[in-house]
């Protein structure tokens, strides 16, 4: 302690260069400083009231858990829960804090807090241990006989490799059951089983477009303009993997005045009257892109804000997304109702290596 | 009977039979297609009254023969449920042109939203203001509500009805303080932004299953405190500010020196 320059040295300002030491000084400890607690009985007697005070709504809020657990009959309305749920966590919740911030308070102001020094432990053990410990090591392998049997080295290493596989092999597998990534060009709207299609004048069969989730077929004078359709393909529900399947092809439809609707030649039988049907799969990361607003024909995805414009083939006006949503390819049946003519012409949903192959 | 057996070949007969069959024909169409709104037949005086509050109210935005401007659009057709929700709802006469018509107090009475109804109602035809059995959540399902719900609604206006953020300063509006009837009227008419649910998108069923969800949303939440059910903006403000900075803060009390 005596090498410590004296408190207050390095700040004053006139001091010279040469009065700072070339290398930090451990300053040592800090004069020790006695507590209120430690200068007066007085004082100690009321930190030690204070931690009890704490203990005692620690010990109160218990029982004040426990009772609310058999006081509050649950199961007759909402609030009852609410309440029951409260009490109990409050109970737990502040006598377990009352413990803690007691225990804190009493090592704080009323344990001994004189500062003692311990000097730290080298790190290594003395050279004499290490040596001894390697010699057992490879006295051990010698009695072992590993390095002189090489058939048994092997069939050990064998055993440990394969060992975790039982955990590996499952956990990797039922990922997916297939890995084929060809699913993705195909959607329900490809297949028309017995009863899901309409007949198309030209003698054709589409599949039905059917409200989500209640399945109803979808008449073409019932999409009025600035109206919205939550679709699946009509008779999906009833059909095996159902959610696998309307995952993929869920789709978003309205009808747009034709005069504000820009076709282009290529797809110009793919929408009817305006009514057009649109994947509802975000292209950026697969959200349902569903947020429409039917003032803009701005259809927004939830997720990261990636805006399509409906007017105009459901291009990418905003956000992350890269490419237009897919759109499925619409026409009215002999009765009146819409179909799909064909599925999607490009997988819908984010992109994947094999897309565009 | 057996008069009437005498009387079938009477030469009137068939007027008769054909008149029976269009009364009959007439009375199940009208049972069948459950028309909204048979008691909001709109007296003259009321036309008139909604027009002189057409007039003094509306008309400069919406042209003096609620024809349109280019400021708002033409309310010919609009329907008189339309009406009802944009002034019952505060949102018509709009305080300011903002990209959103906030939900504000009703600057009408119940007696002149009506009459502005019926006015706007009298210029052409459009869905009409439903009547309270249409609008009774205690006919819905909620359950089915809110199968419909998710496929239909909650992608703007959140799971329970929270509301959400849109485009550009528009938004979708928390349905808390929506009525049954105002919900109704907003899936038939689609204000502003909200596209428009049909008959053909949500039956009339559907309609007060939906509105059943909505309402079932006000009831006690068993949960505590929803901090708005805003999913993880909110509940992460909660954790993070309130949650970890109580822990450092107690970190910091147990380090610090007892005086």
């Amino acid at each position: 302690m005596s090498t410590n320059p004296p408190p207050g040295e390095l700040t004053t300002g006139g001091a010279h260069a040469s009065d700072v030491p070339e290398q930090f000084q451990d300053p040592g400890l800090e004069p020790h400083q006695l507590r209120l607690a430690d200068r007066s009985e007085k004082n100690a007697k009321r930190v030690e009231r204070q931690v009890v005070a704490i203990l005692i709504v620690s010990v109160i809020a218990s029982i004040a858990g426990v009772v609310g657990f058999f006081a509050i009959p649950v199961g007759t309305t909402l609030m009852d829960v609410r309440l029951s749920t409260l009490v109990i966590g409050l109970g737990l919740g502040l006598g377990m804090l009352g413990i803690g911030l007691a225990a804190a308070h009493w090592a704080k102001a009323l344990m001994d807090n004189t500062e003692r020094v311990e000097k730290r432990k080298p790190v290594p053990s003395p050279p004499e241990v290490r040596e001894e410990a390697v010699e057992q090591i490879a006295t051990g392998i010698e009695e072992s006989r590993i390095g002189r049997r090489p058939v048994l080295k092997g069939a050990l290493v064998g055993a440990a490799a394969l060992a975790p596989l039982p955990f590996v092999v499952p956990l990797v597998g039922s990922l997916s059951n297939t890995w084929d990534v060809n699913r993705f060009r195909h959607t329900a709207w490809g297949d028309v089983p017995e009863g899901t299609g309409g007949r198309l004048p030209d003698g054709s069969v589409g599949r039905r477009l059917a409200t989500d989730p209640d399945d109803r077929p979808i008449r073409a004078a019932d999409v009025t303009i600035g109206s919205a359709f939550a679709v699946i393909p009509h008779g999906l529900p009833d059909e095996e993997h159902y959610l696998e399947e309307k995952a993929k092809a869920v789709v978003f439809m309205t009808r747009i005045d034709p005069n504000e609707l820009a076709v282009s030649p290529e797809r110009r039988d793919w929408s009817y009257d305006g009514i057009v049907a649109y994947s509802k799969v975000c292209t950026h990361v697969g959200c349902p892109v569903a947020l429409y607003e039917q003032q803009t024909h701005h259809l927004l995805c939830p997720c990261h804000q990636s805006t399509f414009d409906l007017a105009e083939e459901a291009k990418v006006v905003f956000g992350p997304a890269k490419r237009a949503l897919p759109q499925l390819p619409i026409t009215v049946d002999v009765d009146g109702y819409l179909v799909a003519r064909s599925d999607f012409h490009e997988p819908v949903g984010p992109s994947f290596w094999e897309r565009d192959r | 009977m057996k008069a009437l057996a005498a009387s079938r070949r009477h030469r009137l007969a068939p007027v008769v039979l054909l008149l029976l069959a269009l009364i009959l024909t007439g009375v199940a169409y009208s049972a069948v297609t459950s028309e909204p709104a048979t008691a909001q037949t709109a007296s003259q005086e009321d036309i008139e009254e909604g027009e002189a509050l057409f007039r003094s109210n509306c008309s400069t935005c919406h042209g003096l023969n609620a024809q349109g401007t280019d400021l708002a659009p033409s309310l010919v057709g609009v329907g008189a449920a339309s009406v009802h929700f944009q002034v019952s709802t505060g949102r018509m006469p709009m305080a300011n042109n903002s990209p959103q018509a906030e939900r504000k107090d009703p600057m009408m009475n119940e007696e002149q939203t009506y009459a502005l109804a019926a006015y706007v109602a009298s210029l052409g035809p459009g869905p009409a203001i439903p009547s309270a059995q249409q609008v009774n959540p205690e006919e819905g399902n909620a359950a089915a509500g809110m199968e419909l719900f998710r496929a239909n609604c909650s992608m703007c206006h959140n799971a329970v009805g929270a509301g959400g953020a849109l485009t550009e300063g528009k938004v979708a509006p928390p349905l808390d303080q929506a009525t049954p009837t105002q919900i109704w009227e907003a899936l038939r008419t689609g204000p502003q932004s909200m596209p428009v649910f049909n008959e053909a998108a949500i039956t009339d069923q559907g309609a007060r299953d939906v509105i059943a969800y909505v309402m079932e949303q006000r009831e006690v939440d068993p949960g505590g405190i929803s901090l708005g059910n805003l999913g993880p903006v909110s509940e992460g403000f909660w954790v993070w500010i309130v949650g970890l900075g109580g822990l450092i803060g107690l970190a910091v009390w147990i380090g610090a020196k007892s005086s």
